[in-house]
């Protein structure tokens, strides 16, 4: 009997042992997309846990009046560094851990279009990373101040410039920063001729998986968007160092331009962030609602115009500059604009969702929060693209709850649910769902006591980035509960690594493809062998999985 | 089983028609619009800051148009692709008279942007901390000599293996995606030109 070019029946290659050296100098060596996806992987979560922990520390500080838990120095380098990690350190290689991991496994192809580049890439990322954290020792410089950087996430000039920022942190800072990002635009360029070139036989745009759309449509945005702050740190880099004057107001030169390059980067950054949840959503709430995603061509559109509209929505992060009225109109309409093509994905997959046989397991249970996170979030930032209400609100806690809606209960959360739906994929082991829905319930409870509660701080007037407060306020019950909530997601996240450690020693096998899923990662092995599949597969449909299964009721009879 | 055989069929039809794009090409196509990208941030900052220096020299009195450099760039273009013509029809030492005339051209707009820099440093003492105009001037007029100067790399690396007898008409993928690098940078030097010493004058 003929068959179909499907890789089901693989030999499985017996584990051969190394030496510990031999072991790490294949993983320093590798060019393999899955091992490269998997270190971008872990390094980012080892960096969210420190940037978390600092995270622990500013709310510890915060959690009652006129405390002196840290100093106000360190505080000031606290949230910048939380904030510059959890961008940089984490969202950025969490992007390109999974594309570089499931897009080829995804179209079928059998490692990414410039496996070297792509080591490249990693290997540069990790090094920006450390080149970051290495400013708590070399921070001082010679000029003897300061450790590490304490300019802030965005480091608006002219705190930026040689005169108030002394010392080597700040150098530090654009350093790392700028080495990283030359990583991204690498992973991006990477991901970019993959997707278009190394597609399987049939795997047409059209018939690609949504996690490969949004993820192309992501690495465009990296490489219109990080030029950009390449550029604004090189110019940075130059007035701290070679005396040009970009930043310098006393020469003639703008603070607001370095305002308009760092979020002509920072909003389409926010998409950036964002989009590989959206590309995870598309595929689990699917699998898990047993129902094929609901309009899919809507589902592409929205993502690719939003990979246009977000390029043209920054200055909504400068209304209290004082720009002109013209501006300030433009760029509210832009804002709201870009609301429509995301509200349509969260329409579409709740359309998914609707009718549909849900197995509640915890990438599910992941998705779902998502979902009503990020309709809240996104909601208040519809609240913030209207300028005048912006103005009442602008630099306030209110602002800190919103993007940390948009940013945890959105994109992490969707990173989690990638995590525990993959996990099985990777490794071969099923994560403990009874320990996964312990992370589940521990990380939403605390998500939303820490980051509800904070709205309604920012409503009360408290301005984001203060050390302290005055008892007088009426700040503290609030800030009490927040920083409590904040404790229960250090939990949570503890209760992950317990869970991570756990099934990698204890799990459970879980076979090619424990979730019944109809993309082309669940016909390879868990884990895939190196070269992926042992012969290329040939798609006819948007499910190739799914035609396989049911050769009786294919879908490309329908599509 | 008639419909397996039949899609059997199908599939291997599909494997042969199935001809996705060079990622070769894919991957310069969008270096060179990550680099624009890069451009334009120079750019704009160089046109925000137009006749906002606070002190002089001012691009008015120090700046001459640099005709022949210019020439010379935007010739190198034809003369990169009559080459790379040339390559694809195997004719290797018409390859090699058009890639040097390339080089040749190249280098002199590099020798040309040195003495420029040299006559506003020593003579009209501009440097990139005297005022805005320095600091826009040399970072986006270097940004581009920096990627010229790259690109008479590649192309000196084609030249030197060509000389050594390696067959480089086998490699005419990677020599043509450099061809599409150079054209880009000549691009920019259009742009660059039109902002720095007609508009900015």
């Amino acid at each position: 009997m003929a068959s179909i070019d499907y890789p089901l029946e693989r030999p499985r290659h017996g584990e051969k042992t190394y030496s510990f050296s031999e072991a790490l100098y294949s993983w320093v060596s590798t060019v393999d997309h899955k091992r490269l996806g998997l270190m971008y992987i872990v390094a980012a979560l080892i960096f969210m846990i420190i940037a978390g922990i600092m995270a622990v520390v500013i709310r510890m500080q915060l959690m009652f009046p006129e405390s002196h838990v840290v100093s106000p120095d360190t505080f000031n380098r606290l949230f910048t560094m939380h904030g510059t990690t959890m961008v940089f350190l984490l969202g950025m290689p969490m992007i390109a851990g999974f594309s570089n991991y499931f897009v080829p496994l995804m179209i079928g192809a059998r490692d990414m279009a410039f496996p070297r580049m792509n080591a490249f890439g990693f290997w540069i990322f990790l090094f920006g990373g450390l080149l970051l954290y290495f400013s708590y020792i070399g921070g001082g410089g010679l000029g003897g101040a300061g450790s590490a950087p304490d300019v802030g996430w965005f480091a608006y000039a002219p705190l930026t410039s040689k005169a108030f920022s002394r010392g080597a942190a700040t150098d530090y800072w654009i350093l790392g920063i700028l080495v990283s990002g030359v990583g991204s635009i690498a992973s991006a360029i990477n991901v970019i001729a993959t997707t278009i070139s190394l597609r399987c036989p049939g795997m047409t745009l059209s018939r690609m998986p949504m996690f490969v759309w949004v993820m192309l449509v992501d690495s465009w945005l990296i490489l219109i968007a990080l030029p950009p702050l390449n550029a604004a740190q090189i110019m940075l880099l130059m007035d701290r160092h070679l005396g040009s004057n970009f930043f310098e107001t006393q020469a003639g030169g703008s603070a607001v331009l370095w305002q308009h390059f760092f979020w002509i980067f920072g909003h389409p950054e926010v998409y950036i962030l964002i989009f590989p949840a959206f590309a995870i959503l598309s595929e689990v709430i699917p699998v898990f609602s047993r129902k094929p995603i609901f309009g899919k061509p809507a589902m592409v559109g929205a993502v690719v115009a939003i990979g246009f509209i977000s390029l043209g929505v920054w200055a909504h992060h400068m209304f209290a500059v004082g720009m002109t009225a013209w501006s300030n109109t433009f760029f509210a309409a832009s804002s709201m604009l870009v609301g429509v093509p995301t509200g349509i994905k969260i329409f579409n997959w709740t359309a998914t969702m609707y009718g549909g046989r849900i197995r509640y397991s915890t990438a599910m249970m992941y998705c779902c929060a998502f979902l009503l996170q990020f309709l809240v979030a996104g909601l208040t930032g519809i609240m913030l693209a209207v300028a005048p209400f912006d103005w009442q609100l602008h630099d306030s806690y209110f602002v800190v709850a919103h993007f940390h809606f948009t940013l945890i209960g959105g994109a992490v959360f969707g990173i989690f649910a990638g995590i525990y739906y993959w996990f099985p994929k990777v490794t071969g082991k099923l994560l403990s769902e009874k320990l996964g829905k312990w992370n589940f319930w521990l990380f939403v409870i605390g998500f939303n006591m820490t980051f509800l509660t904070l709205h309604f701080a920012g409503f009360l007037g408290m301005p984001r980035r203060i050390y302290t407060y005055a008892p007088d306020r009426g700040w503290d019950t609030i800030n009490f509960i927040a920083s409590v909530g904040a404790f229960i997601q250090a939990a949570a996240v503890a209760c992950f690594v317990w869970n991570v450690l756990y099934t990698l020693k204890k799990g459970e096998p879980a076979g090619d493809d424990p979730w019944d899923g109809w993309t082309l990662e669940w016909a390879t092995t868990s884990p895939p062998p190196e070269y992926n599949f042992e012969k290329l597969p040939v798609v006819r449909s948007s499910r190739p999985l799914w035609d396989l299964k049911h050769p009786q009721d294919p879908d490309w009879k329908y599509e | 089983m008639a419909d397996n055989e039949a899609l059997t069929a199908d599939a291997l039809t599909l494997e042969q028609q199935w001809t996705p794009p060079d990622r070769g090409k894919v991957g310069i196509i969008f270096l060179i619009i990550t680099e624009t990208a890069l451009f334009s941030i120079f750019v704009a900052a160089y046109l925000v800051y137009i006749g906002k220096s606070l002190v002089g020299p001012y691009p008015k009195d120090v700046l001459e148009i640099p005709i022949i450099a210019t020439i010379c760039l935007l010739s190198s273009s034809l003369t990169v692709y009559l080459a790379e013509h040339a390559l694809s029809k195997n004719e290797l030492g018409r390859f090699k008279f058009w890639w040097i005339v390339t080089i040749c051209l190249g280098l002199e707009f590099l020798v040309a942007t040195g003495l420029e820099w040299k006559k506003l440093i020593y003579e009209d003492h501009l440097t990139i901390s005297t005022n805005l105009f320095g600091s826009t001037f040399y970072s986006l007029v270097g940004l581009h000599a920096s990627h010229v100067t790259v690109g008479m790399i590649f192309l000196l690396i084609v030249l030197a293996v060509t000389l050594m007898g390696f067959p480089i008409q086998t490699q005419f993928r990677r020599v043509l995606f450099l061809s599409w690098y150079w054209h880009f940078v000549d691009a920019v030097w259009v742009v660059v030109f039109t902002v720095v010493y007609i508009v900015g004058r």
